[in-house]
């Protein structure tokens, strides 16, 4: 909400001050009460270096049939005499013109350079009132097409034209408005801080002023009445508790006097005609939205305020067909409807240059239809954001008197007597909130006086009853409801800042804590970190095409994803099933910043969707690991180990996959622990990796965090070292080269009993000494008891049990 | 027959003196010691001497024996020693040489800020509580006093899955998570991931990063909340941080406040990280409000507490002087290793 500061300041008894300290200062202490300011800015006129010039010679442009060349005289202090080529018709000699000088700026920011026109120096450019950002229809006698001669001007008649040559030309025509507008953020519960006269009333309170709303007082000079004009009727008054109407009779539309022009440009608001400029007026004044509708133009002579039809069509002030729905509220007359309650009006109702008695609507329309129905058509507008926060039929009533007063002080027509109204029984009824000055203390941690809380509170325009413990909220503030509301206003003029800082002196002490699963977790990511990895935190969306890249078949279960109803866009609408794409698009993103390697890991969630999808999709915490550069199978699968290392998890099983489609058939490994499935790793498919512009030799890893940190031991328990000496014993067999090494191993584990303490596979050997589609493998076998030295016939039993097994499988003693 | 035992020793002498490489010392140790060298000559000539004369001879062949033995230990020491001393001076490397690099790894710049602050409550005598991210509207909104058609729901656009589910804008729904399921005392903090829907540029990211922190208990008051900040904001912007707070409003809590920081840039002066101000804003909080803690089945009337949500993004974006937040989910290493 912009506010201009001397017009904020008008209702209260603290004058304007022109300058920048002042009005920070004002911005300051607003701030810290609880009106956030945005920005102050100074106003004062955007057009530089326009200067009043006298035409002292002017002959035809020898190259050009329609230009002139002028001699202009702009004052010593800008030359003196300088020349100017103009197109301009209306140049006559003598005359005094606003003249842009070399280097100036005129409307719309443009720039104004001296240069040459068909060849003929012209050191600036003589300006219209478009050109200056003016409309001519503020200044009698002024033209649109041509230059601005102030000759022309009503304003300036009688003047010594003379004294003006080089004075800036906006204060000739007195349009340099002065001020500070500061624009403050409203929060959605102070609708009355939508206005003008509630930033006001704030700060006034904030800085120990008096506030006071202008009196109004409505003459009612038109000799007949209102209700013989228009009448009234609210069909659906649950959304609308009042509606109050006035008529204007002998409507003269004419441009408003400049007083108001400012204020409202000032706010950003256009001026237009003083019928409509009184509208916006009293919305920025007053925060209450007010609608005009052309008499004429109102069917039947009766408003009804009724839902809309569904699907029906009509067509707003700004020309746009809008379909309505059964959950709006319109403003119709006996044949149709004439607008959209508090959003905008009707093309068909709209106020004319030829109107001549005018209907003034000033009502009070239920907050969420409004906003719905804002919605529903796309149409936020001034009036339905200040709707849509909830507005009293008080301030409609008061809203409606204030602008019949500002129609007579205009001049701008005849306001007929009475007031055409609609009231709901429970539209004007006070509100209790409770107020107890002991218990706001001890909520707030304060020690302050009863008598300086009630203080506060009627200063913000509240009935206080001390003995009975309660308040009455002013009209304005529907956001003071319960003692928290209370206590908050409170503490807000007591100062924020005042309050002593305590830290939970009422209070027992807690223990903090993590969970297991969240100091797992942070093992987990020291370890990564230890191990070479890099963290990396990414976003949860995915394009559903990634499941194309991952060359997943059509009905893979990771395409059927939780869809995000209003993406930023398609590549963004759904929520990752797979960590896959999330880290080949990270390790792809490095490749393209041709870093030479990239290890990266990330613990974060999956989002599967549930059978019933009116639950929540499951959050699956998964590690994700993804490497490329100095990275091979083996290395990543000693990675891993070292994590389950240090996360004292039993062994891991690995099981070649060939399962998915996205991993390399020959190198990816399921992860089993304890018999269950855990993840997996492996390098990426090549053509995948081609397919998100990864390098071919990415590896990645993806496990479930749940088995991890659900296995995890963090208290291990300490073995006693052993007391008697081991017994090594080498055993190379030759066998059939698909066998994987690990059932070998697993083979040598069951037999050697618990005698065998440890078992290495020491060399791997395939070639044509050993024979055609076999290998050799070669393990150093350890045993050890804990009860005393091994015989040598003790390990023979063991390794003859051995041999027997491994015979099973085709194995051969080399 | 003594003479011989001395010309062999002088013999020797002369012969070790010249002698300066293993070898050439293993030789005469041979040429001397050996079992046909010379003191084994002598020593087979004895029976040539009268038994008187034999018990002599044989201890001046043994001195001579002893003394040849203890010099070629000696020499043999000496030679080691040299070549060890050349073999080291080979082995010598020029230190300014660069370093084999280890394989370094490291943690998120914005999991890195999060785990000060949790450490911080939960020094305080906080528990991490954890929440959904695909939520109800009911917790990230209804419960919280925004019903659907509150204007305040306006200044959070919101990733809707359907009408009734969507990505939470705010850590603060898992408040009502944690009070559903917990009675009082409650202090909880609840890092995460949250959802608007703004375009990824320099300052807005459509994922980001909060923590949330809850306290309800029997006496709970704003000066409580207060000092917690102040200790957050010196612990984490330095023991000369001042707070100061700002009258907001949040659906959610009332009073509210949002808090500024004095600025870490200039210390509140004013410069360019706090745009002139000297205060940089960096969390909303405020007093739970009645409704929602009833709404948690819990007696306002008997309880009372605080919340307050920290952005972490900027956070780290002042902690690091990082410029732009997008480098935070791009995730490269040369980014990364920063840190």
């Amino acid at each position: 909400m912009k506010a201009p500061l001397k017009w904020l300041l008008a209702y209260t008894d603290i004058e304007y001050k022109d300058s920048d300290a002042f009005a920070d200062e004002i911005a300051s202490l607003m701030t810290l009460s609880g009106s956030k300011v945005e920005t102050v800015d100074k106003l004062e006129s955007k057009i530089k270096r326009v200067v009043v010039g006298k035409c002292v010679e002017i002959k035809r442009h020898e190259n050009s049939d329609h230009m002139f060349v002028c001699m202009m005289d702009v004052g010593a202090e800008f030359g003196g005499v300088i020349q100017i080529v103009t197109g301009a018709q209306n140049v006559k000699l003598g005359d005094h013109i606003p003249v842009a000088l070399d280097n100036s700026v005129i409307s719309g920011g443009r720039e104004i350079k001296a240069g040459k026109l068909r060849g003929e120096v012209s050191e600036g450019m003589m300006c219209s009132f478009e050109e200056l950002g003016l409309s001519s229809s503020n200044f009698e006698g002024g033209i649109d097409d041509g230059v601005i001669v102030l000759e022309d001007l009503k304003i300036l008649g009688g003047k010594d034209y003379d004294s003006f040559v080089g004075k800036d030309i906006m204060e000739v025509l007195d349009v340099c408005y002065k001020d500070h507008v500061i624009d403050f953020e409203i929060t959605s519960n102070r609708a009355d801080c939508f206005s003008v006269t509630g930033l006001a009333r704030e700060a006034a309170v904030t800085m120990g002023a008096k506030f006071s709303l202008p009196e109004i007082k409505v003459k009612e000079t038109a000799k007949g009445k209102a209700e013989d004009s228009i009448a009234v009727q609210v069909d659906d008054s649950d959304l609308c508790p009042a509606y109050f109407a006035r008529t204007v009779k002998n409507v003269k539309v004419a441009p408003s006097p400049k007083w108001m022009r400012e204020r409202l440009e000032a706010c950003g608001v256009r001026a237009i005609n003083n019928i409509v400029d009184i509208t916006n007026y009293v919305m920025l004044e007053m925060g209450q939205p007010m609608h005009a509708f052309d008499r004429r133009t109102v069917r039947g002579g009766r408003i009804i305020v009724r839902r809309a039809k569904d699907g029906e069509i009509f067509r707003t002030l700004d020309g746009q067909d809008r379909t309505l729905n059964a959950n709006m509220l319109m403003i119709a007359d006996e044949i149709g409807t004439i607008g959209i309650a508090g959003v905008m009006g009707g093309e068909n109702s709209e106020i004319r240059p030829d109107t001549t008695e005018i209907v003034f609507e000033s009502a009070t329309f239920d907050a969420v239809t409004v906003r719905r129905g804002a919605k529903s058509v796309g149409l936020r507008t001034e009036a339905s954001s200040r709707f849509e926060k909830g507005l009293d039929p008080m301030l409609a009533l008061i809203s409606i008197n204030r602008a019949a007063q500002l129609v007579e002080e205009l001049g701008a027509g005849e306001v007929e007597k009475g007031i055409v109204s609609f009231k709901r029984e429970d539209a004007f009824l006070d509100r209790e909130v409770p107020f107890d000055p002991e218990k706001i203390n001890a909520f707030l941690g304060t020690d302050i006086h009863a008598a300086e809380m009630v203080k506060i509170l009627e200063n913000l325009e509240c009935r206080v009853n001390l003995e009975k413990k309660i308040i009455v909220p002013p009209y304005f503030r529907h956001d003071l409801i319960c003692i928290a509301d209370v206590a908050e206003e409170i503490a807000r003029f007591y100062g924020y800042n005042n309050i002593e800082s305590t830290l939970l002196k009422n209070c027992e002490m807690t223990l903090g804590s993590r969970t297991k699963k969240q100091r797992i977790r942070d093992v987990i990511r020291n370890r990564m970190s230890g191990s070479g990895f890099r963290e990396m935190l990414t976003y949860s969306f995915e394009s559903p095409n990634v499941y194309d890249k991952l060359m997943l078949p059509a009905d893979d279960a990771h395409r059927n994803f939780v869809k995000i109803s209003n993406p930023l866009g398609e590549d963004y609408s759904a929520m990752r099933t797979s960590m896959a794409p999330t880290v080949l698009r990270t390790l792809a993103f490095n490749h393209a910043q041709r870093n030479k390697t990239a290890w990266l890991f990330e613990i974060s969630y999956v989002y599967i969707k549930k059978a019933n999808e009116e639950e929540l999709p499951e959050h699956r915490e998964q590690l994700a690991v993804g490497a490329y550069g100095d990275m091979n199978f083996f290395k990543m699968k000693g990675v891993l180990e070292a994590l389950f290392e240090e996360l004292k998890l039993p062994e891991a099983e690995y099981i070649a996959s060939k399962e998915l489609p996205f991993m390399h058939p020959g190198r990816t490994a399921d992860i089993c622990i304890g018999g269950k499935k855990i993840g997996y790793f492996g390098q990426i498919h090549p053509l995948c990796a081609d397919n998100f512009e990864a390098p071919r030799d990415s590896y990645i890893a993806v496990l479930d965090l749940e088995p991890l940190a659900a296995g995890a031991v963090e208290i291990p328990k300490g073995k006693e070292l052993p007391k008697f000496p081991a017994v090594t014993r080498d055993l190379a067999v030759v066998l059939d080269r698909k066998i994987p090494q690990g059932e070998v191993i697993k083979i040598i584990r069951q037999r050697g009993g618990k005698l065998l303490e440890s078992c290495e596979l020491f060399d791997c050997y395939e070639g044509i000494q050993v024979g055609i589609g076999k290998k050799s493998l070669a393990y150093s076998l350890c045993f050890r008891s804990p009860e005393g030295t091994l015989t040598d016939e003790d390990i023979d039993k063991q390794m003859k049990k051995i041999l027997n097994g491994l015979t099973n499988i085709g194995a051969e003693l080399r | 027959m003594i003479d011989i035992l001395a010309d062999i020793k002088k013999a020797f002498i002369e012969k070790i003196t010249s002698s300066s490489s293993e070898e050439s010392i293993e030789s005469l140790r041979v040429d001397f010691l050996g079992k046909k060298g010379r003191i084994t000559g002598v020593m087979k000539q004895m029976g040539q001497l009268t038994p008187e004369e034999r018990p002599a001879f044989g201890q001046s062949a043994n001195e001579v024996r002893t003394f040849i033995e203890s010099k070629i230990a000696e020499k043999k020491k000496e030679i080691k020693a040299r070549e060890l001393e050349k073999a080291l001076e080979k082995e010598t490397v020029d230190v300014t040489m660069p370093a084999t690099p280890m394989t370094e790894g490291s943690l998120h710049p914005l999991n890195k800020v999060t785990e000060e602050m949790k450490r911080l409550f939960i020094g305080m005598g906080y528990e991490i509580a954890e929440g959904p991210e695909v939520e109800y509207d009911y917790y990230n909104f209804e419960a919280l006093n925004l019903p659907e058609g509150h204007p305040a729901r306006d200044t959070q656009d919101t990733f809707y899955i359907t009408d009734k589910m969507l990505l939470r804008t705010q850590t603060s729904s898992v408040q009502i998570h944690v009070m559903e399921h917990k009675k009082p005392p409650i202090r909880i903090i609840s890092p995460g991931k949250v959802y608007r829907a703004d375009n990824l540029d320099a300052t807005h990211s459509p994922i980001f990063h909060q923590l949330e922190g809850l306290v309800v208990d029997k006496g709970v008051t704003m000066g409580d909340l207060k000092g917690t900040l102040e200790v957050y904001a010196k612990a984490m912007f330095g023991d000369n941080t001042k707070i100061r707070l700002r009258p907001h409003h949040f659906p959610f809590t009332e009073p509210s406040a949002e808090v500024d920081v004095t600025c870490w840039g200039c210390g509140g002066k004013g410069c360019r990280i706090c745009k002139g101000e000297g205060w940089v804003e960096v969390l909303g909080c405020g007093m739970v409000h009645p409704d929602v803690l009833r709404r948690c089945d819990i007696d306002p009337e008997v309880y009372s507490g605080f919340a307050f949500g920290i952005g972490i993004e900027r956070t780290a974006l002042a902690r690091y002087g990082v410029s732009d937040l997008r480098q935070f989910f791009e995730n490269d290493v040369r980014f990364l290793e920063q840190f």
